[in-house]
């Protein structure tokens, strides 16, 4: 594996349920992702797109298969192993989940100090300055309930950038917003990660943002069965 | 508060941060904790009135060893002991006065309420075997029908016993006769009685005629100076040739009678138990409150974990939670409780309020038993499934 490919994943598997209740999720999984890249992942409802998803993201045990991310292979990986590795990405998920007793600076500086040697202060400066690139300098001191949902979102995606993650995961993160409101979270996902060479993973519905994708990949019945790569903008 | 805590965690205090969020919610807590401290307080301030009180009529004797019946396990209970051994004990080169002590209870009717007096009948002659307070004034004792009153006596207003003197004395009857006080000190009401009063052996025998002078209640020994008390014990124990008395130094038999009212009487059983509610219902309100605020906050913690945070960053928000309600919810508890013991303390005449070993005990458990909560609570946070939040 070069050093440009942040994930690489080979013939994995992944089942759910025991017994004669199990059932086969994920069937045979090949991909590659490049460092940088903004790959968008689509797929009906029970394709296999959030299992796929939280296995690179750590989320769960590889079964079977291999999963190397960042370098480090994933099979076999402790718990302890999983959480480490998890400090690396960064996630968005469909519903904000901002901690409704923070406020935006606050919220954005947890995804800051998940790095243990990150100073206070240090981590405040840092969760300001994020907050100014999604343009939210001066709500910082806002608690979610006094913010629009386009504004949750993006404190969300600035608690996600803090940690200046290699690889971001993203889970519909347009879904609960307006057409304005996903363009401009999806822009701003696509220039801070080029500006950073961070590489994005992002599970949606939303066709609005398929011109935004470096890459289109297509989940049916647990198998990738169309993986389209698109000109750079 | 949040720059203070802040500082003091090296982290967003983000325990303070949900608690105070809502803040009827967190008073609830609040009043929750301190009304289990209260309960605390009320039932501990009790149970040390009760060792107070308990303890107490020791400290009107000087003595260094007691001879009591084989049943006497309080001052008040058990049989006669015989003079004889007195005698018996006094020959012992080590001991160097004794005499008997009479115990019993005296009404006084005071028109409006009946009080009893437990009332010592002392030998008058004898002032080094009483506190040093009393013994100025024992010689007022060796005529007929007079007597020492216990100037905190319930029932009796403190102008009426600040007027008590050898030249203003207090006259009253009880048993058929008139007893006549000249002097006073302080004992105050316990659970047996409403207070205390001295006399002598003579005038005891005439209150109660049933007693002989041969058998009194216990036989007080003082030992010579430098002797030491356990081994005369010791000795007395070969010594006294009937082996069912119970030969005691004097400090053995105040802290065996306290065991005894704590842990065998009914009232100290019951005060213990109160105790031990309080306990369990502080557990229960805090344990309540941080369980339900990491249920509230289950998709927030598996948010969290999904950004690689620990066990031991989630144990810390809940225990920081679980400390900051102890000592929030003590500065209430501590302050009611102090009210109550007190009102009930000047209601009952009883030696009830809060001391600083109690309340810092109360403080260490509020705290200790909230933290303990706190870890129970923190199961539910297995429920915090981040791959649950895709």
């Amino acid at each position: 594996m070069d050093i440009e490919t942040i994930v690489d994943i080979h013939g994995l598997n992944h089942w759910f349920g025991e017994g004669p209740a199990r059932k086969q999720a994920l069937f045979g999984i090949d991909l590659k992702l490049r460092r940088g890249s903004f790959t968008v992942l689509m797929g009906p409802s029970g394709s296999g797109k959030t299992t796929l998803l939280t296995l690179i993201g750590c989320l769960r045990s590889v079964q079977d298969g291999a999963l190397r991310l960042l370098g480090h292979d994933l099979g076999g990986a402790t718990e302890a192993q999983l959480v480490s590795m998890r400090r690396k990405l960064g996630f968005i998920f469909q519903a904000h989940n901002l901690h409704e007793s923070l406020t935006a600076r606050q919220n954005v500086m947890i995804g800051a100090q998940v790095h243990s040697r990150v100073a206070e202060d240090v981590a405040d400066r840092a969760a300001r300055h994020l907050l100014g690139l999604v343009g939210l300098a001066e709500r910082a001191d806002y608690l979610p309930a006094n913010l629009s949902g386009g504004q949750k979102q993006r404190v969300a995606v600035a608690r996600a950038l803090v940690g200046n993650p290699e690889l971001l995961l993203a889970d519909e993160p347009t879904a609960a917003l307006d057409k304005d409101s996903a363009t401009e979270v999806i822009d701003l996902l696509k220039r801070i990660g080029a500006s950073r060479g961070m590489t994005t993973l992002l599970v949606t519905h939303d066709n609005r943002i398929l011109d935004r994708a470096d890459r289109i990949l297509t989940l049916e019945d647990g198998q990738i069965v169309a993986d389209t790569l698109r000109e750079r903008d | 508060m949040t720059p203070l805590l802040q500082r003091l965690l090296g982290r967003l205090p983000i325990g303070w941060l949900q608690l105070t969020h809502n803040p009827m919610r967190f008073a609830a807590a609040l009043v929750g904790v301190a009304f289990a401290n209260v309960l605390v307080f009320v039932q501990l301030g009790i149970m040390n009135s009760m060792g107070t009180a308990t303890l107490r009529p020791y400290s009107f004797f000087s003595a260094d060893v007691m001879i009591s019946a084989s049943d006497a396990n309080a001052l008040t209970d058990g049989g006669n002991v015989a003079r004889q051994w007195l005698l018996q004990a006094l020959a012992d080169p080590d001991v160097a006065d004794g005499m008997g002590l009479f115990i019993g209870n005296v009404p006084w009717d005071r028109g409006d309420a009946d009080i009893s007096l437990t009332t010592f009948g002392v030998d008058p002659a004898r002032p080094d075997l009483v506190a040093p307070e009393i013994a100025g004034d024992l010689a007022l004792v060796e005529v007929q029908d007079s007597v020492l009153m216990d100037r905190l006596a319930r029932g009796l207003t403190r102008d009426e016993a600040a007027a008590i003197r050898p030249q203003s004395p207090l006259a009253f009857e009880t048993q058929g006769r008139t007893l006549t006080a000249y002097s006073t000190f302080a004992g105050g009401g316990g659970f047996g009685g409403d207070g205390y009063m001295i006399l002598s052996d003579q005038t005891f025998l005439s209150l109660f005629p049933a007693r002989r002078s041969t058998a009194p209640d216990h036989i007080l020994l003082r030992l010579r100076p430098g002797a030491d008390a356990e081994a005369t014990v010791q000795r007395l124990r070969t010594l006294i040739s009937d082996p069912a008395l119970r030969i005691r130094t004097y400090p053995d038999a105040a802290q065996e009678e306290l065991t005894y009212q704590q842990t065998k009487r009914p009232t100290g059983i019951i005060f213990g138990f109160g105790v031990l509610i309080g306990v369990l219902v502080g557990l229960v309100i805090v344990y309540q409150v941080l369980s339900t605020d990491v249920a509230d906050h289950l998709r927030e913690y598996a948010t969290f974990k999904a950004m690689g945070y620990d066990q031991r960053f989630f144990m810390g928000i809940v225990l920081e939670e679980a400390l900051i309600l102890g000592v929030f919810g003590f500065l209430p508890g501590v302050t009611v409780g102090a009210t109550i013991l007190t009102v009930m303390g000047k209601v009952t005449t009883l030696p009830l309020a809060v001391t600083s070993s109690m309340a810092l005990v109360v403080f260490v458990g509020t705290v200790v038993f909230s933290a303990l909560s706190g870890i129970v609570a923190t199961r539910r946070l297995a429920a915090a499934d981040p791959a649950d939040l895709f």
